[in-house]
């Protein structure tokens, strides 16, 4: 389900790493947990992220969220489908629905963060409670 | 109706059946409830084209009793009581002396001398003491909401559904009447009412009947594309429909009269409780008006987002939501009366960006006859 390559924050993003290159997305715990996506709001390419810090939102017919960028780094290219077809995110948010891609600052920061099965483990209890 | 959990919001009867259906769950009014099965956009559709089943047991009822019975709700009500038949039902609210609701409410005429009131989950108890502490006419007032369960059908194929589980002539039931009536071979009481800007019903009955007669209508409406659909689809239905929620765009600071309700106060049928605010009210008018809108550019409004008029802040979103079936974004919010106007711009405040509006006409959505 999640997959082994990527690395996974507790507010449920993804990244899939390439160098300093940084593939960023949302889970399929967390487009599950909003329902039917209708609106994306991202940033442009260009603009800086911080790790930790909001750089976009994503909405469903019910709910705000707020994405979290799980690096520091700069926007080197935006999924524009996204802004026709939110509801990519429900379908495929793993591989056609990602966000954005970051020239990061500082590689290491991904250390940090959780791999496929630290995340399956951090949404399971998350789920019993 | 309540099952008490051992800790935490109330569970309706259909608790379990909902988990084993896959809903995802969500506190609302102190209740655990489904707030959506198959997704908040399709249930939405499925009620506007076919069908939706919602328990709604969540919601309270009162029943008020006895000779005395008229003269408490005439006094503590807003709309008229005394134009009720038997098997009329009428939305009214339950009144501050401020002029605004404790509660908006579904009276139904039993009989002569017997009432049964249909409250929101979130009041009952509020209601209820409120009714206590004002029943000095000694009116016979029961909180009955733990011996009803409460299901809603609603959608264009509802009463296709419903002939299908009852040989009662439920076409005979007019909007906003109810009757007895036998369903899935329970008993209990069938109105024609509801919360979507559809046709449909709501029945309420014994609680330990529920899971047999929510099973038996999802059976008999397979056909008809029934679906089970939770609280998320309601609230956007409703929303469309331009109907108030108690929280939203009712609470103890609004009159009736700035909701757009003067159509359920009769100011003219004697002395009730917060009347005289409202007479004062309707002479030198409201302090602020609600009207509906639909964003102009992209961004969604929602609940309690500050609207502007230029380099003014005028107010707030009461209900803000993508509108599944009219596939735009609406939204309810009050203003100041001179600038409540169909037609004209207001700007919405979106994570600190002014987005563009227009007022539009309520409701957003009518039935098409």
């Amino acid at each position: 389900m999640y997959p082994d390559e990527f690395q996974y924050t507790k507010d449920h993003e993804w990244i899939r790493v390439d160098g300093d290159s940084g593939t960023i997305g949302i889970t399929d715990h967390a487009q599950k947990e909003l329902g039917d996506i209708v609106y994306v709001e991202l940033p442009k390419t260009g603009d800086a992220v911080a790790a930790a810090e909001i750089f976009g939102t994503v909405e469903s017919v019910k709910a705000v969220s707020e994405v979290y960028s799980p690096v520091t780094g700069e926007v080197t290219a935006v999924n524009g489908k996204l802004a026709e077809h939110p509801e990519l995110l429900n379908s495929d948010p793993h591989v056609g629905a990602w966000l954005i891609r970051v020239k990061m600052s500082d590689p290491k920061e991904v250390d940090k963060l959780m791999s496929s099965e630290e995340y399956e483990a951090y949404i399971q209890q998350a789920e019993s409670h | 109706m309540a099952t008490p959990a051992e800790s935490g919001p109330k569970r309706t009867a259909l608790h379990a059946v909902h988990k084993a259906a896959g809903a995802r769950m969500t506190e609302f009014g102190g209740w655990d409830m489904p707030i959506e099965y198959a997704g908040i956009s399709q249930e939405h559709m499925a009620v506007r084209t076919r069908a939706g089943l919602f328990d709604v047991s969540h919601m309270g009822e009162i029943t008020v009793r006895g000779p005395k019975a008229l003269a408490f709700l005439q006094s503590i009500t807003c709309n008229d009581v005394s134009r009720l038949s038997d098997h009329q039902a009428q939305y009214s609210a339950i009144m501050y002396p401020q002029g605004s609701a404790v509660d908006d409410c579904v009276i139904h005429r039993l009989a002569e001398n017997d009432y049964f009131i249909c409250v929101n989950a979130a009041n009952t108890d509020k209601d209820f003491a409120w009714f206590e502490g004002h029943n000095s006419v000694g009116a016979e007032l029961e909180n009955v909401s733990s011996q009803y369960s409460q299901l809603a059908l609603q959608g264009p194929r509802a009463a296709a559904i419903l002939s299908k589980v009852t040989s009662f002539d439920h076409s005979s039931i007019r909007y906003y009447w109810f009757s007895p009536a036998r369903c899935c071979e329970v008993d209990g009481i069938l109105a024609r009412t509801g919360y979507t800007g559809e046709d449909g019903f709501e029945f309420y009955f014994s609680p330990e009947h529920s899971e047999h007669v929510w099973n038996t209508l999802l059976e008999a409406g397979k056909d008809e594309g029934l679906q089970p659909a939770g609280l998320g689809a309601r609230n956007t239905l409703r929303l469309e429909a331009g109907y108030a929620l108690y929280g939203h765009e009712l609470d103890e600071n609004t009159t009736l009269l700035e909701a757009n309700l003067g159509w359920i106060c009769k100011l003219d049928k004697g002395e009730f409780l917060g009347r005289d605010v409202l007479l004062k009210q309707r002479a030198a008018g409201l302090r602020k008006k609600l009207v509906g809108f639909e964003m102009l550019e992209r961004g969604i409004a929602r609940d309690g987002y500050p609207v502007w008029i230029g380099n003014e802040k005028v107010g707030n979103v009461t209900s803000g939501s993508p509108a599944p079936f009219l596939k735009k974004n609406i939204g309810l919010a009050y203003v100041p009366p001179a600038a409540a106007q169909p037609g004209e711009e207001i700007l919405i405040e979106i994570r600190g960006r002014r987005v563009r509006a227009r007022q539009v006409a309520l409701p957003f959505y009518k039935r098409p006859k």
